[in-house]
């Protein structure tokens, strides 16, 4: 067992553990912070079901963005839905055995790390091209997209480049779940790699990538249009009734 | 140095500006002086540590509106919104983005709430309180008129009125109020209304209605005022009872009422629909103001409350009320609580038991303005989108020729007149002009095109801020009419009188 692989373990545990608290932590904030008013944007659904479908549209289809932005929406929707396809290619390294469905996505995973980096790229180019997407850009939202960038390419580096030993690297990971610390392969890419994705948990529940959970918290989408029909009161609204 | 206010150039649907940093940086609306600010139980002027006094009250107000809890977290400066704001549209000023304006809060939040704000300051744009960042707040969260056009848009929802509501309420607990919004809350508690008419003066008016429209159409149409054991209560904008042409707005509802035989009233003591409270984000002055209403409600013994054409009230209205005041129990469970005119009107219409003559309106082709807050905060009847086809309907049935301006302009995308949220004040005149722009655009299609003459508006700010702001584009403010004063025009009476 290499210092490295302790220190690899060590980062993964930190960023695993900072993420899921950090989460937990500032979820739970969202969850209990009331919403004294009904602020809906209407037209909005007339029932709880209809408002939560709503939200299901932004968090799956980015609706209004798509009625906002059109060229936004393209690069925004492949960033994310490649994404996607790349945790789920990824699932193969984190559970045994893998799932028919995991295997089946494979191939598509590598177009998706595509779809991710070419969004991003575009995204990045906004930030500079476009003058009040310049105005709005603050360091961070360049580096977190450099982030995802240095994720997605060492990703590649490691499958054209360098080719990794992901056996190992399975073996490794499997290993963290019961505290058996075993030998990472030592190539820069997947070390790269490792270390931009562990970053990136750490920082994501102090970030803007909160707009993941947060936007399920948004009471001007997650709220049923019914005000007339059932009285809504915060607690701390009530305290005021005389 | 006052400059005469010069309106922009027009351009065609649709234009984004190219930033122009600073350019209403300087335009201030009056700040509030102790006679405004104190009956209110805000500081009289700004307090001495007010830097901490503001963090304190964010810290408040984060614990108590999720709003603001994750709409300062979860923006992701994708820019979807930096297009939308009818300020930004009208000005260029990048502070005039929503998410820019949002971040004038944002950096505030970041540095004194957030862990990496603590720990790494401008990488994430974390700023401390200066003295300027502050005169920025009160300049830049005024001219925001809470239209949420912005939160339409946004892929998270993101509401910048939250953002600017919260801004004032920060403000004015640190003692540094708005005196155009905190001296109209004053004169409602005082008085009942935003423009301190008392009981005698609308008695006056309202008798003086009584015998224009008798002389105009031979009817005895009544104007109640106070009336107990009436069966409907309306409440309307104070603007209603003498301003042109929301008077003619008041004298349609009148019409609407005694066509459909009911027993109505106004009431002195809550003689006033718009409510400022929501403008400064303060819930217990909403709170306060709408109580008034409860309250004329069981005095005078009603069973329902019907409210007029405006737009923010009809948020509060039909938003907040039950919140705020109810439950109103006490009412005829018939009928929704609070309904607005046009549920009443359309809703005649359609039974027969009103009987429009278009022709009346035979000279005109009308358009319509969908009020910001009525677009995208309300309902009217049970179907989502009614707060759009109810006027329509009503329009549509009073004039012979309607048409609409652009998709982009109307509906839940319409664009706020330039005038709402606080913002209706002389010295603001070049911001409304601007902000009145994008609107002013679309209608100059629809003339250009259809040969509209007129539009209609179903509040009291943008009918105020349209016939102020037209004649700047060059168009005549009698363009812009009431939704009932074209039903007043086009009515036909008697029968049941």
């Amino acid at each position: 067992m290499s210092g490295l692989s302790m220190f690899y373990a060590a980062l993964l545990y930190v960023a695993a553990g900072v993420l899921v608290a950090g989460l937990a932590v500032k979820i739970r904030q969202y969850w209990t912070t009331p919403a004294p008013l009904k602020i809906a944007v209407t037209p909005a659904p007339t029932t709880q079901a209809g408002a939560w479908l709503r939200v299901g549209r932004e968090a799956v289809l980015f609706e209004s963005l798509f009625y906002s932005n059109r060229w936004l929406w393209i690069f925004a929707a492949a960033f994310h839905a490649g994404l996607a396809l790349v945790l789920v290619r990824h699932m193969r390294y984190f559970v045994n055995p893998v799932p028919e469905v995991v295997v089946l996505a494979q191939p598509f995973g590598v177009y998706g790390g595509m779809a991710m980096v070419g969004g991003l790229l575009v995204l990045l180019a906004r930030r500079f091209v476009i003058d009040r997407v310049r105005y709005i850009t603050r360091p961070s939202d360049i580096l977190m997209l450099l982030l995802l960038i240095g994720i997605g390419v060492s990703g590649y580096g490691m499958k054209f480049a360098n080719p990794t030993d992901i056996v190992a690297v399975k073996a490794f990971i499997m290993g963290l779940y019961v505290f058996d610390i075993r030998d990472l392969p030592v190539e820069p890419p997947l070390l790269a790699h490792l270390f931009m994705v562990a970053l990136l948990m750490i920082v994501f529940p102090f970030s803007k990538l909160l707009h993941a959970p947060g936007v399920f918290f948004s009471p001007s989408r997650n709220q049923a249009d019914d005000p007339r029909e059932r009285r809504h009161l915060a607690p701390w609204a009530a305290k005021l009734e005389g | 140095m006052a400059l005469k206010p010069v309106a922009p150039a027009l351009d065609d649907l649709p234009t984004v500006p190219s930033l122009n940093p600073g350019v209403m940086g300087g335009l201030k609306s009056y700040v509030a002086v102790k006679a405004h600010q104190e009956p209110l139980g805000f500081p009289g002027e700004l307090v001495e540590n007010w830097e901490q006094a503001a963090v304190a009250k964010m810290g408040e107000l984060l614990g108590k509106y999720k709003s603001l809890r994750v709409y300062l977290d979860i923006c992701v400066k994708c820019g979807a919104c930096t297009d939308k704001c009818h300020y930004f549209l009208g000005t260029g000023d990048p502070k005039n983005m929503p998410v820019a304006r949002q971040d004038l809060m944002r950096d505030i939040y970041r540095y004194y709430f957030t862990p990496a704000g603590k720990a790494l300051g401008g990488l994430v744009g974390a700023k401390p309180w200066t003295r300027e960042r502050l005169d920025d707040w009160y300049n830049y969260f005024h001219q925001c008129s809470q239209c949420r056009r912005c939160s339409l848009f946004c892929p998270y929802g993101i509401d910048t009125a939250e953002i600017s509501m919260a801004a004032r309420e920060i403000m004015d607990s640190i003692g540094l109020g708005q005196k155009y919004c905190n001296e109209i809350i004053g004169k409602v508690h005082k008085i009942g209304n935003n423009l301190g008419l008392p009981e005698p003066a609308l008695i006056d008016t309202l008798e003086g209605l009584e015998e224009d429209v008798k002389e105009d159409t031979g009817h005895d149409i009544k104007f109640p005022l106070n009336v107990v054991g009436a069966d409907v209560l309306l409440v309307t904008p104070s603007a209603d009872f003498f301003a042109e042409p929301h008077v003619d707005g008041l004298i349609g509802y009148a019409k609407v009422f005694h066509q459909m035989g009911l027993s109505w009233t106004m009431s002195s003591y809550a003689s006033e629909a718009g409510n400022f409270g929501m403008f400064i984000g303060n819930y217990e002055q909403m709170k306060k103001i709408s109580m008034r209403i409860r309250q004329a409600a069981l005095d005078l013994k009603v069973k329902r409350i019907v409210f007029g054409e405006c737009g923010h009230a009809w948020r509060v209205a039909y938003a907040f009320l039950n919140t705020l005041a109810g439950p109103f129990d006490f009412l005829d469970p018939k009928y929704p609580v609070p309904q607005h005119i046009l549920e009443l009107t359309r809703g005649a219409i359609l039974s027969g038991a009103l009987k429009l003559d278009p022709s009346a309106n035979a000279d005109k082709i009308v358009t319509v303005h969908d009020s910001c807050n009525i677009a995208r905060a309300t309902r009217m009847g049970p179907e989502p989108g009614s707060q759009f086809f109810y006027p329509r309907d009503v329009l549509k049935a009073a004039c012979p020729k309607f048409v609409d301006m652009h998709p982009d302009t109307t509906h839940a995308r319409t664009f706020c007149c330039g005038g709402g949220g606080g913002l209706l004040t002389d010295e603001l005149i070049d911001l409304r002009i601007k902000g009145a722009k994008p609107r002013v655009e679309a209608l100059k299609q629809a003339v250009d095109q259809h040969g509209v003459t007129h539009m209609a508006a179903m509040c009291a700010i943008c009918k105020s801020q349209f016939t102020k702001v037209l004649p700047y584009y060059g168009y005549d403010m009698g363009m812009v009419q009431s939704v009932h004063q074209l039903v007043s025009n086009a009515i036909l009476l008697g029968g049941n009188s």
